[in-house]
């Protein structure tokens, strides 16, 4: 019998359409990072005086911070003062308010159409990124209608900066972690959504990231909040230019259901992933938390994670309201040298919280990928319940799968399940596809949207489309 | 239409260092069902595996022509699409592909190799309903993914249901039979009798007669150790079960 490895192994790279480079004029500030960097950045933005405190406190605080290394991550060494924390495409001095036509043929080109007459009525609103300041948002004033606020945080700043002030960092506080403290004082743009009370958010809401400037980092910063009896269905996306040297991207994302709202929450994470020697990519270094703080609250996290060199990610959340309840449901995909290092924290405070949550990972070539997640339930949190599933799949002989759950439960009321499988694409499943005509790349693909079905599942009906492809151009290659 | 479907010369075949097939010679015309029996370890299953292009054998001399193809040179998604069909012995479970969306792959696959364009949705599922139909399958098993929790006697439905849906020029039922009660026997050998037609033909591995009393075959071979020591017609079904393999 043949090695499955003279089979499956062969890897070469996989194609990534997304990773060209847009030509435009920028604007930079000078490479590093130091309390005056942090004043530059605060002062283009027109920020208010406590704004820039809370940066120079997070700054502060990260200067005394140590990089986590618990991550099952080989990271590389990362010089924060050869990092450049601001870059904006330049703005036409004539037409400060149009968009450069060179970024709406960027994003017209990552399928994100910022020209609302092209969209289907109603279908998504897209606040559309572009390093590190917002281009445009789309479909503000058909939101407004209904109280919905949806624009870029620097905006939010400037136009609701008591809402701003109210939420921000109450969920991820500045000092949570090394990335989250840098990201609190860098943070350039991201999106700010604020759905009322008692509205149902009548179009999904989007966020599309793209890093394209040279040597810069990118850290968005993105704030939601579900006012009572609200619900909001929000996605994001993000690209990169291909490139040998690896970027930094550090976002904050932080989101507040409260009472008998609801948020569903859908990641689409298609950074470059680096090439097959492991050169270049983004380093993806984020963290996501939600707060449901009212009673019967309810967040969705849903994730697709094909992208990025090193993934570090743990979209939480906190069920502090009496019957709230999340779930979290990730496809996690690493290809060629790749690495990934994600989960979920469920921290049970109130009655009757419930989680669930199911991780798809998918490893090939010889890449690293690493399941992660805590399931904490406080000493009130009675009846409380959490089911995990964690599994795991192999194609070829030269990649890793590791799973790293933890429980703590302080209540005895409290129900906790946990299973997990490991398992390969076999050769006699492939065989059986290839015996019914169907070739080896698009069986992969097959199989792996079957196993991911799950979680595909749950994506809004646009994005299902995208990640089933997504995940096939992901392991293009990985099947010789 | 060339009237030699299948042309196998002198095939030998290896597992690993093992030779499996020494020396296969087989003539099969369109329109014929040939049977091949034979005792466990005599070479059958890695015949059919062989014919497929399971990636598993080494093929070390010999050749074999399909409709006067060379067939050793394609991969088997190639065969496949060439009208070649084999029913698994040990069908394969994937999990989270559902039937339909496994045949739909399937159908995609064959027709943009054949250079047409996809099945529309309709077309699509008014095909699925009439041959599963055809083979007394539940409509509800199209949303099941394929095999998963399927009993024995549902697997071996579910590939004749392929079957149908492919309509191959050439099927391998490999020991398809095998533990299979008499009303799924009654399926299979209805799937195979309703697809007899003169430009195809149908290889019927099997240990036993039984499901040849529903499927009348034209030839009926003994394979044994690597080749095949006796052929002639139905009646030589009759002298093995009567008397076994070792008088081969």
């Amino acid at each position: 019998m043949k090695e499955e490895g003279d089979i499956i192994g062969k890897i070469t790279s996989a194609q990534y359409k997304e990773g060209f480079v847009t030509d435009v004029e920028q604007e930079f500030v000078p490479k590093g990072l130091n309390e005056d960097i942090i004043r530059t950045i605060s002062r283009i933005k027109d920020e208010p005086e406590w704004l820039l405190e809370f940066r120079l406190d997070a700054f502060r605080k990260w200067q005394k911070m140590e990089k986590p290394s618990w991550g099952h991550l080989d990271l590389p060494p990362i010089d924060f003062q050869d990092i450049i924390y601001y870059a904006a495409p330049k703005k036409d001095s004539e037409r400060p308010r149009e968009i450069d036509p060179k970024l709406q043929e960027t994003f017209d080109k990552l399928g994100i159409p910022l020209n609302e007459r092209k969209v289907l009525a109603g279908v998504v609103a897209v606040d559309a990124v572009f390093d590190s300041v917002s281009v445009t948002t789309t479909f503000r004033k058909t939101l407004a209608e209904k109280g919905i606020i949806f624009c870029s945080f620097s905006e939010a700043v400037k136009e609701h900066p008591d809402l701003v002030r109210k939420y921000l960092a109450t969920v991820v506080p500045s000092g949570d972690n090394f990335y989250a403290a840098l990201n609190s004082a860098v943070f350039s743009d991201g999106s700010f959504c604020y759905i009322p009370r008692g509205v149902r958010c009548p179009m999904e809401l989007s966020s599309y990231f793209r890093i394209n400037a040279r040597g810069t980092g990118q850290f968005e910063r993105t704030l939601i909040v579900a006012d009572e009896d609200s619900y909001v269905s929000y996605m994001e996306g993000c690209t990169a230019p291909m490139r040998d040297e690896q970027q930094l991207h550090a976002a904050v994302v932080e989101i507040i259901v409260e009472k008998g709202a609801d948020v569903k929450y859908s990641t689409v994470q298609n950074w470059y992933p680096g090439d097959a020697e492991g050169r270049g990519g983004i380093l993806n270094l984020v963290t996501k938390r939600g707060l449901c703080r009212g009673e019967g609250s309810h967040l969705s996290w849903t994730q697709v994670e094909t992208g990025s060199a090193i993934t570090w990610k743990y979209p939480s959340t906190i069920l502090r309201g009496d019957n709230s309840s999340s779930e979290f449901y990730s496809v996690a995909l690493t290809n060629n040298l790749q690495q990934a290092d994600t989960g979920t924290k469920m921290v049970h405070v109130g009655r009757n919280t419930k989680s669930r949550i199911v991780s798809k990972g998918i490893s090939a070539g010889k890449s690293q990928n690493s399941y992660r997640g805590l399931v904490a339930i406080g000493r009130d949190a009675a009846g409380a319940r959490n089911y995990s599933q964690c599994d795991s799949l192999l194609i070829g002989p030269l990649c890793g799968a590791h799973t790293f759950p933890v429980i703590r439960n302080s209540c005895p009321s409290a129900v906790v399940e946990h299973e997990a499988t490991t398992s390969k694409i076999s050769e006699d499943q492939l065989f059986y596809c290839n015996q019914r005509g169907i070739p080896p790349e698009d069986a992969v693909g097959l199989i792996v949207g079957g196993y991911a079905r799950e979680v595909l599942s749950r994506l809004p009906m646009e994005f299902a489309v995208e990640a089933r492809k997504l995940l096939s151009v992901s392991l293009e290659g990985a099947v010789g | 239409m060339q009237d030699i479907l299948l042309n196998i010369k002198g095939l030998h075949a290896s597992a690993g260092e093992k030779e499996i097939l020494k020396g296969v010679d087989l003539e099969i015309r369109r329109g014929e069902v040939h049977a091949i029996m034979g005792p466990n370890g005599a070479g059958k299953s890695t015949l059919s595996a062989v014919l497929s292009g399971k990636p598993d054998y080494a093929v070390t001399a010999g050749s074999v022509t399909f409709a006067g193809e060379d067939l050793l040179a394609m991969s088997p998604e190639q065969r496949s699409w060439a009208g070649l069909f084999l029913s698994f012995q040990y069908p394969v479970e994937i999990p989270g592909v559902t039937i339909s969306a496994f045949m739909k792959a399937a159908l995609a696959a064959r027709r943009k190799a054949a250079g047409l364009g996809e099945l529309s949705a309709s077309e699509f599922i008014t095909l699925m309903k009439e041959k599963m139909a055809f083979v007394g399958m539940d409509p509800s098993f199209s949303k099941r993914p394929v095999n998963v929790g399927f009993s024995g006697g549902e697997k071996k439905r579910a590939e004749i249901f392929q079957m149908a849906m492919l309509d191959p020029v050439l099927s391998i039922l490999d020991e398809t039979d095998s533990g299979l009660d008499v009303d799924a026997l009654k399926v299979v050998a209805d799937g195979v009798n309703a697809m007899r037609s003169p430009d195809k033909a149908t290889i019927i591995i099997t240990h036993y007669r039984k499901l040849l009393e529903y499927v009348r075959p034209d030839r009926v071979h003994v394979l044994k150790a690597g080749r095949i020591v006796c052929s002639g017609g139905e009646e030589l079904a009759d002298v093995i079960e009567n008397e076994g393999f070792d008088k081969f």
